[in-house]
């Protein structure tokens, strides 16, 4: 594997501030003023999203003016506001930096946010706190924009905690519901334990490498600064971190629960861009990966790969619409861990960017549903809405035949291209997982959309569906195209997305030739399979009861799925429970008795030594000068005995 | 015969003439210039702030703070020529141009130049005599930085006492105020007292070495350098009582027992101005002193200075704990704080130096905004300072609430505050030097001290429904102007400190022989 982004000519960036500026103000303004701009809000929100996208665009020219074909002449735009810490030889900047990496990422942030920003101002209409959601997701935008944007480990943790908090915010917009706020402090306390290996990462490689910047620290990778060992304790804590922000196992918990928020919220931040965070990271700094002596990449693969087909079971068991899209996420997410772990990094970034369109679409199509079905999202109780909603069922048809993969929609060459990565690799077995998943996919994707969208009318009683409106349709379209077309940023003549991002991720391996072709077909037939058995249980005349004599046979498998496969309650059983008798233990005995028993004691003896002395401040003046009397004979004494030794 | 004009070299003492310049100014501008329009009624509080305040009494501050900006321009220039050609003395060795002072007498301007815009605002409110306020503002800001500059003994008692006079009549300024009066009595005597013993310490010294002067030929520090077998008792009993008088000023336990009496007593503009500047300049003085002329006696004076600074951390934070007085609590608070800069000035390593100059300074930029919110809540006669009045104080004004608990957690050490930093670094320079015991007292007494800032902030947020009075703020654009520029400093700088350090780092840059 080249490395060669430390390498790369620098050069000013001049729009990197403003790109994560305009958000940012716009945060500013809204939450100052958001009550009394009103239908403002949504119109200023979304205006200062378009703008920094269009700051990415200019950006994006200024990077490329220069480069040339395959990654030729390639260079890196940095700014630099100020140091903010300097210890002796440690230093850290206020930096941003804009090479190839981050302006896909910052492509992504703001063109998806634009849209669902868009589309809130139709879906939350009718929301009382108007002006504070959109300050909230325009401080999502800004924080994630520091969080990509950052040249270091430590602005990108500014930007990882801003995130985390407004996602925490979001989750918990509507806290007059008790379920949501706990959803939100689930969040935010699961993320909290990522965060801390995150930072414990931070603290150990500013200790070995002597360095946050990224490329600071993949060049002492590469070279071999970093010990080994060093690395792999380095790699595996921001592995830990990663984990945690894009849910991955043992931390994924949090996420199905996050769709307690506003849909919108759920396309933006927990489908699209934050849970994708950890991805980012890990490919920020593949080289301190590499540079591990032991396997850390190998443990990614297989916790992506074991996160992607345990969730795409749990999604094939769930009624509620949103949640299906949460565990799909988690899976999906999965998948694009397989391939940093396969040395993919420039196709899990691929992934990353057509499962933000896709899956925002299909998050998006979900929430036109419940706002047409007054909050419902039982999957049982809809049926055939494509005839009733059709520019919602149109474009929700585009994100389940590419997230299935079917040729020639986005994910099939997304996916394709990461079973592929697996296989070059030699990894045959996590090819077989990722294939698994393939198949999973297809088939609760189709359960889905088949359930919801063909098939008779079914609508809850007293409901009268209604097509999205204006707003809303406009972000639905353009995410349809773009999960239909976006496979053309990689078609595997050109490989152009891969080769862009070849100067920062380098050249992945893949399969070519033949071996490419049967793998492709492989996964297709595979997908297709998926497709057909969804619509032999679902959709054909007879369907249920084949389903019932299914789930009779599979009884044990059915309700362990149904349950989540018990992951939650294990969880309450072993760590929640006993961390509760933990915290009773440490407040009732350790705290009341012993703690404040001493800090008690100590209090009292202050209070009771100052009581003593203030007895001495009696506000006499002769008090006071005899007091000082007796200072300078003290002082003599002292200095008297020190000469006379 | 031809007349020679003796060449004077004055810019090591231009921002100090600047200064007295500018108080004559004021003084003659006083008593020519209009008949003192009675903008606003003595009655506090029904006054709107802004027209009247800004409005026709603005000649004799905005003279005065023209003062502090020439003061802090000829700072700049002598730094200029510092950088250029070194360090120097002027007048036949009695002043030190170097960085050291240039950093303490910035400082001295900026502390000087809030308390005119304070004092301005408390004044007019309170229909009190303006233009003797910033004439004596001025007088004792230029006495505090001859402090910083004096090279030799006689001229850093002529400071001290052009400081401290000016002082004495400052706390006890609101004459109507009877606790004032007996604040600034109780002050002058002691400070009288003090300062015998400061003259005794000089002549010992002059006994020992004979001369007064620091850097000079024939002066102490060649002295040292010269006569390395002399007897050197008499020296080091000299340097103890010059470590009273300056601890005096610094107020050390235990010569710190007018403290409370006087920062009670005094206008709360000038309180904020005492903690802020005469702990800077004391320091200073002791700083030149000790670490610089005297760093070859260390051995001899460390343990007294040890001892000073660990009594003076706990007893100022025991002390601090019982008060029901804000005024009262922030003294000894301020005494404590004495203490923690003493650590640095027995760390005697650069690190040490610039380490105490950061302490003092943020120190003021934060005990001026605290002493400014003092004087908004207090009332025209101060009576309104018990921590009880403080009682639902973010109910009536939380903006202002949010301001002093940052100052609060600044003062108490706590991190994102200049005051943690500032902590941690004269903390760094004393475990440096290997005093790490002392620097574990200081932390107890830290933590003794976090409990009665804390104590103020519960009041403040507790929602009770049985408040006597809410507490009410009467400020107009100057006051929130300085609370608020406190309160920025205290952030920024604790957000961003390695500017300030690094100037910081520059003025350990001393006059030598």
């Amino acid at each position: 594997m080249t490395f060669a982004a430390s390498t790369l000519p620098t050069d000013e960036a001049t729009f990197a501030q403003l790109i994560f500026g305009a958000p940012l103000l716009g945060a500013v303004l809204l939450l100052f003023f958001g009550k009394r701009l009103g239908k403002l809000s949504g119109i200023i929100g979304s205006a200062t999203v378009g703008i920094a996208f269009v700051f990415g665009v200019l950006s994006f020219m200024d990077l490329t003016s220069i480069a040339t074909g395959h990654g030729e002449n390639a260079r890196v735009l940095t700014k630099s506001w100020f140091t903010w810490i300097e210890v002796g030889d440690f230093n850290v900047h206020m930096s941003l930096v804009i090479d190839q990496l981050s302006i896909v990422m910052v492509f992504v942030i703001t063109g998806v946010g634009f849209l669902i920003h868009v589309y809130s101002i139709g879906y939350m209409s009718s929301e009382e706190n108007y002006g504070r959601f959109f300050a909230y997701l325009n401080l999502f935008i800004a924080a994630m924009l520091l969080l990509v944007l950052g040249d270091n480990l430590l602005v990108m943790f500014i930007g990882w905690e801003g995130v985390g908090l407004c996602s925490y915010l979001l989750i918990g917009f509507w806290f007059e519901d008790r379920a949501n706020a706990t959803a939100a402090k689930k969040a935010f306390v699961v993320n909290r334990i990522g965060d801390f290996s995150f930072l414990l990462g931070i603290f150990l490689l500013a200790v070995s490498a002597g360095t946050l910047t990224f490329a600071g620290i993949n060049e002492s990778a590469v070279s071999g600064a970093i010990g080994g060992s060093m690395a792999t304790v380095g790699a595996l804590l921001l592995f830990g971190g990663a984990a945690g922000k894009s849910a991955q196992i043992p931390l994924y918990v949090w996420l199905p629960d996050a769709m307690a928020g506003p849909t919108p919220v759920s396309a933006l931040i927990h489908a699209a861009t934050m849970v994708t965070a950890g991805v980012y990271m890990v490919a920020r700094t593949f080289p301190l990966f590499e540079a591990a002596s032991f396997d850390v990449l190998l443990l990614v693969a297989w916790v992506g790969g074991a996160t992607a087909v345990i969730t795409a079971i749990v999604a094939a068991a769930e009624y509620d619409i949103k949640k299906i899209l949460a565990y799909s996420t988690i899976s999906q997410l999965g998948y694009m861990f397989l391939a940093l772990g396969v040395g993919a990094y420039s196709i899990a970034i691929f992934h990353l960017v057509t499962h933000a369109f896709f899956k925002a679409l299909m998050f998006l199509g979900s929430g036109s549903v419940m706002h047409a079905l007054d909050g419902e999202t039982d999957v049982r109780r809809m049926g055939g809405l494509r005839k009733v909603m059709p520019i919602t069922g149109w474009t929700f048809m585009m994100g389940w035949l590419a997230i299935c993969g079917i040729v020639p929609f986005s994910g099939f060459f997304s996916k394709d291209a990461i079973l592929a990565g697996a296989w070059a690799d030699g990894q045959y077995v996590l090819w077989g997982l990722g294939v698994a998943t393939a198949a999973l996919t297809a088939f609760y994707m189709s359960r889905l959309y088949l359930r919801v969208f063909e098939g008779g009318v079914v609508m809850p009683e007293g409901t009268h569906a209604h097509d999205a409106p204006p707003t809303m349709a406009a972000a639905l379209i353009p995410l349809g195209i773009l999960s239909l077309a976006a496979g053309a940023l990689n078609f595997p003549g050109g490989l152009t997305f891969e080769h862009f991002l070849e100067p920062v991720l380098g050249e992945p391996e893949v399969a070519h030739g033949l071996t490419a072709w049967l793998l492709g077909g492989a996964a297709t037939v595979v997908a297709v399979g998926g497709i057909a058995v969804a619509w032999a249980l679902y959709l054909r005349a007879g369907g249920l009861q084949v389903r019932d004599r299914t789930e009779r046979m599979l009884g044990p498998a059915v309700r362990a799925a149904r349950n989540k496969l018990y992951v939650d309650r294990t969880y309450e059983t072993l760590i929640l429970q006993p961390g509760r008798d933990l915290a009773v233990f440490c407040t009732e005995v350790v705290d009341r008795k012993i703690i404040d028993g001493a800090v008690n004691g100590t209090g009292k003896l202050v209070a009771g030594s100052s009581e003593l002395l203030r007895r001495l401040q009696t506000g006499y003046v002769r008090n006071y000068a005899a007091a000082f009397l007796v200072g300078v004979v003290v002082v003599f004494s002292i200095l008297i005995v020190r000469v006379a030794a | 015969m031809d007349f020679v004009a003796p060449k004077i070299a004055l810019s090591g003492i231009a921002p100090e003439i600047a200064l007295a310049a500018t108080a004559l100014l004021v003084l003659l501008a006083d008593a020519f210039i209009g008949d003192r329009p009675r903008t606003l009624r003595p009655e506090h509080g029904s006054a709107r702030p802004g027209s009247g305040i800004l409005g026709n009494r603005w000649h004799l501050p905005l003279l005065s703070l023209i003062g502090f900006g020439a003061a802090v321009y000829l700072a700049l220039d002598a730094w200029d020529r510092v950088d250029a050609t070194g360090a120097t003395t002027q007048f036949s060795g009695m002043i030190a141009v170097d960085g050291f002072s240039v950093f303490v007498k910035i400082t001295l301007a900026v502390f000087g130049a809030l308390t005119i815009l304070l004092g301005h605002e408390y004044l007019v409110r309170r229909d009190l005599e303006e233009g003797e306020f910033f004439a004596l503002v001025l007088f004792s800001v230029a006495g505090m930085m001859l402090m910083a500059s004096s090279a030799d003994l006689i001229v850093t008692f002529l400071a001290l006492e052009t400081f401290s006079i000016a002082l004495y009549v400052l706390v006890g300024y609101q004459r109507s105020r009877l606790d004032g009066q007996e604040a600034a009595m109780k002050y002058f005597l002691l400070g009288a007292f003090s300062s015998t013993f400061f003259l005794l310490g000089i002549a010992l010294v002059f006994g020992a070495t004979g001369s007064t002067n620091l850097y000079g030929e024939g002066g102490i520090t060649s002295f040292l350098a010269t006569t390395p077998a002399a007897d050197l008792s008499l020296l080091v009993l000299g340097a103890g009582l010059l470590i009273v008088g300056l601890g005096f000023k610094v107020a050390a336990v235990p010569f710190h027992m007018w403290t409370p009496d006087a920062y009670q007593g005094a206008p709360s503009p000038v309180t904020g101005f005492m903690a802020a500047g005469s702990k800077l300049a004391g320091f200073a003085a002791l700083l030149r002193l000790l670490d610089v002329v005297l760093f070859p006696l260390r051995w001899d004076w460390r343990p007294l200075v040890i001892g000073i600074a660990v009594v003076t951390m706990i007893v100022g934070s025991i002390l601090a704990v019982v008060q029901d007085d804000i005024k009262r609590m922030l003294a000894y608070s301020s005494i404590a704080h004495a203490g923690f800069v003493f650590t640095a000035v027995i760390a005697t390593n650069d690190r040490g130096i610039s380490g105490a100059l950061f302490y003092l300074a943020t120190y003021g930029l934060t005990i001026v905004g605290a002493f400014a919110i003092v004087a908004v809540l207090g009332g025209p006669e101060e009576r309104r300072t018990r921590v009880n009045d403080f009682r639902g104080l973010f109910a009536a004004h939380p903006l202002l609430a949010g301001i002093l608990t940052l100052l609060m957690l600044s003062l108490a050490g706590v991190p994102i505050t200049s005051g943690f930093v500032a902590k941690l670094v004269v903390f760094g320079a004393a475990v440096e030097a290997g005093y790490t015991w002392v620097v574990v007292v200081g932390a107890i007494a830290s933590a003794i001290a976090a409990f009665f800032y804390l104590r103020i902030l519960v009041v403040m947020y507790m929602v009770d429904a049985e408040v006597a009075e809410e507490p009410k703020a009467v400020m107009g654009p100057l006051s929130i102007g300085v609370i608020g520029l406190s309160a920025a400093a205290t952030l920024v700088l604790g957000l961003f400190w390695s500017p300030l350090i690094e100037l910081a780092e520059k003025a350990t840059f001393f006059a030598g022989p």
